[in-house]
């Protein structure tokens, strides 16, 4: 019997799907409304210097890449299923398109955390 | 040969048809946000390796009212996939025995809400005061 892949991308949709649960709508508060309009949050919470700071952290760096990489791969788990609810039968070019994307998203960010510095 | 079977349900429009579905459909939905929302950190992540002008710039663009519009449409898709989330972890968590009998429901969803309440509380105190 061939080997289903599911299980690894379940398991990354699983990890997305809790950290997203415990993090994301707090974090969209922050950074997409509270700080920007300056309510609840100093303007200088998101300052260069600090978020800098927090980047060329290898704390910083482990929870930015977490974040990116596990939300992007929830999501493409969950947009790829979704298509054949909307009636879009996708087949594997879909499937590699949506987990590709998430994987690049991650290299990307993995990429701009080490060229930031430590 | 007689032509059979040669009708097909009609599917579309199959989530309206009930609440447990639009529901269904909003849940789904929010991985829509979640990706957009991500994509959008990255670029941040990418503008904070360009300088402090850059950097400015990405927070600039986050104050654009279209912007505000976006991340409270976001805020509330995924502050129900979060509330799901801890909704379905009593089928989806491994078994958890105590004492021979298994965790009630309410105590796995509860303490899912729990802990999002408390890391939310955490993430909102590092941002604003360490």
């Amino acid at each position: 019997m061939k080997r289903s892949h599911e299980p690894i991308f379940w398991s990354l949709f699983g990890a997305g799907g809790v950290l997203s649960a415990l993090v994301a709508p707090i974090l969209i508060f922050i950074t997409g409304i509270i700080a920007p309009i300056g309510v609840w949050m100093p303007p200088q919470a998101l300052d260069y210097s600090r978020v800098l700071g927090f980047a060329q952290h290898w704390f910083g760096k482990v929870l930015l890449l977490a974040v990116i990489s596990l939300f992007l791969f929830h999501a493409v788990h969950r947009i790829y299923h979704g298509l054949h609810d909307i009636g879009v039968h996708a087949g594997t070019g879909a499937m590699v398109a949506a987990y590709g994307s998430a994987l690049l998203g991650t290299l990307v960010a993995a990429y701009l955390l080490l060229a930031i510095g430590f | 040969m007689a032509k059979i079977k040669s009708y097909v349900r009609p599917m579309q429009g199959w989530w309206r048809r009930n609440p447990y579905f639009v529901r269904y459909m909003i849940r789904e939905s929010s991985s829509v946000f979640l990706a957009i929302y991500a994509v959008i950190l990255l670029v941040g992540l990418l503008r904070l390796t360009q300088g402090a002008a850059a950097w400015d710039g990405w927070l600039a663009a986050l104050a654009s009212p279209g912007s505000i519009v976006f991340h409270w449409l976001a805020l509330l898709a995924v502050g129900y996939h979060a509330y799901t989330w801890w909704k379905v972890a009593p089928k989806t968590a491994p078994d958890i025995h105590i004492g021979g009998q298994p965790l009630p429901e309410l105590v796995i969803t509860g303490g899912g809400w729990l802990a999002t309440l408390g890391a939310s509380i955490l993430v909102y105190v590092i941002v604003r005061w360490m």
